[in-house]
């Protein structure tokens, strides 16, 4: 992105959380990169973080890794890679430091889809692995409701037991949660100290707004500076996070959310 | 970079545009449901209601939601509360809320004399949930009633059902279709598409029945569902709406703008397709407004 591209977006959302690929276990319309360039133009997006939707499900994603990159080359002033990493695959070390070299701006990591629970060694070297290089860790909790999935899904959310022990395991990791609700959300909150929760952001892809207004209720108690644009593209409307916060209570509307860009550089 | 600001849409106008809006699949709560707070999320629907700019939110209230009898399985009591709270909102508010009759067939001649009650006191369409399976006898004479009075049934409907669901006797569009044949003279509201993941499943158990509306309400918002909606049942037999979930209601009239979809057929979806299913004089203040822009 040129210095005039940059300006022209300021203030813009970079949406943390959108993949690119086929969905294993139903039709999913045209989630292609040069469809997604379009879909942020028309919906003020300035950029994304892109994950390979299929790689989640991959015993091996350095595949769907390589498949990320090339297809994303041709739109790298705003699709931003972010491959996963699987920590319990050999040489996965190397395969980090490769993705970074290669321009990765995140990390993405499954542990309900590669069977890692909460203390999962593999998974807290990896966490611990991307602080020390510098990166993001982006967890996914979910990609459909619970009720709706496929009955081979079998894999489960990923648990806030999960999430809370990786953020205490790796002091220098910046982590990014994306598709939890507000129960989840508080659960990790307000289960870490201080200093981990200034690590910690989540996307508002899956908050409920009104009438139950949680996404109102978690900008209120956390902060709205933790949390993130989120949008599950090409899972989910694009069009479901600027309703969310366009119907936030009159109290909230000065409120910011936390920038990725920001998170990026820190 | 500048931080994403929350709500950066101007608050004057509606978000939605000034053209009529009804919402088809509306909740609230009462004193009976058990929370002490029951009356802000009833605040919060009429808040983002507003600032949509939806005209009528057509609404029940299902017995207790679970405080004194289940969600699902309401006991007569409950019903018969939660349907009181509803026709005393509805009085309060004028012509922004109508009301269904929400009953539990299970309880059949209750469910017949609180229909009656209800419509009695204004109440525009019935709502059944999940309490018995959708193509059961038991709803029969609850479809002849409905028939009768020229109401529509919003029905809940759950995607394609492989077992069952706790705390629920959930149906799916199949289940929902065979009553729709037994009972062509009635409309009947498919809840939410049926649910994400599925939907396509809804979308060929119920294309062929023209007495079957499908309302797109719902916490649902996976893409690809609109479309195939527009595709299996066209834009005269949607309906738009949001159950639980208002933002994925406003998300989804901003998707239908960016499909494709001519005026017309937006419109259908809005307000004119309700106007044509429920009973006449249902909606007043929507009828102003079509004669205003008709003039």
């Amino acid at each position: 992105m040129t210095n005039a591209q940059r300006a022209d977006s300021a203030g813009m959302p970079l949406d943390v959380n959108v993949l690119i690929g086929p969905y294993p276990y139903r039709y999913v319309p045209h989630p292609d990169p040069d469809v997604l360039v379009r879909v942020l133009a028309r919906e003020g997006l300035r950029g994304a973080w892109v994950g390979h939707l299929p790689s989640a499900f991959y015993r091996d994603p350095t595949p769907g890794n390589a498949a990320l990159f090339a297809a994303l080359e041709p739109h790298r002033a705003v699709l931003a890679p972010a491959p996963c990493i699987r920590p319990d695959w050999p040489r996965w070390d190397r395969a980090l430091r490769d993705a970074v070299e290669q321009g990765a701006v995140a990390i993405r990591a499954y542990p309900p889809q590669w069977g890692m629970g909460p203390h999962d060694r593999s998974l807290q070297a990896l966490a611990a692995a991307i602080g020390e290089i510098s990166s993001i860790l982006l967890l996914t909790v979910r990609f459909e409701d619970l009720r709706q999935r496929g009955n081979l899904d079998v894999a489960g959310d990923l648990d806030a037991a999960t999430i809370r022990a990786t953020v205490r395991s790796a002091p220098n990791t910046r982590v990014v949660v994306t598709a939890a609700g507000r129960e989840m959300i508080e659960q990790v909150h307000w289960g870490l100290t201080p200093d981990e929760r200034a690590r910690l952001w989540w996307d508002i892809s899956w908050i409920w707004g009104p009438p139950d207004d949680h996404l109102a209720h978690l900008f209120r108690t956390l902060g709205a500076e933790r949390f993130v644009y989120g949008t599950q593209w090409p899972m989910r409307l694009t069009q479901t996070p600027r309703a969310n916060l366009d119907l936030l209570p009159d109290d909230l509307r000065d409120a910011r959310l936390a920038d990725a860009g920001e998170i990026e550089l820190r | 970079m500048t931080a994403v600001s929350a709500g950066s849409a101007p608050r004057a106008t509606p978000l939605a545009g000034g053209e009529p809006l009804i919402d088809v699949h509306a909740h609230f709560l009462h004193v009976g449901t058990g929370r002490s707070d029951w009356d802000a999320p009833n605040a919060a629907r009429f808040r983002a209601g507003e600032r949509i700019g939806i005209s009528v939110l057509v609404a029940s209230t299902l017995g207790s939601w679970g405080f004194t009898s289940p969600t699902y399985f309401p006991s007569p009591v409950d019903v018969t509360a939660g349907n009181t709270a509803m026709l005393e909102l509805q009085e309060r508010e004028g012509d922004r809320v109508r009301i269904y009759a929400a009953v539990n067939p299970n309880d059949t001649g209750h469910a017949i004399a609180e229909i009656e009650r209800c419509v009695a006191g204004g109440a525009v369409g019935v709502k059944l949930a999940a309490s018995r399976r959708a193509d059961d006898p038991l709803l029969d004479p609850i479809c002849e009633l409905a028939a009768e009075h020229g109401l529509p049934i919003l029905h809940h409907i759950w995607q394609h059902r492989r077992r069952e669901w706790p705390a629920q006797e959930a149906s799916d569009g199949l289940e929902l279709g065979r009553l729709a044949e037994r009972h062509p003279s009635v409309s009947f509201i498919l809840a939410h598409i049926g649910g994400g993941g599925d939907y396509a499943h809804t979308y060929v158990a119920v294309s062929e029945l023209p007495n079957v509306y499908l309302d797109l309400s719902g916490s649902g918002v996976d893409r690809g569902m609109l479309d195939g909606a527009l595709e299996a049942v066209g834009a005269q037999r949607l309906l738009w709406g949001c159950d639980v979930t208002i933002e994925t209601g406003l998300a989804k009239l901003r998707a239908l703008d960016v499909i494709g979809l001519g005026a017309d057929a937006i419109s259908d979806i809005r307000w004119r397709n309700a106007m044509r299913i429920f009973p006449a004089g249902s909606f007043p203040s929507v009828a102003r407004a079509a004669e205003r822009v008709a003039r």
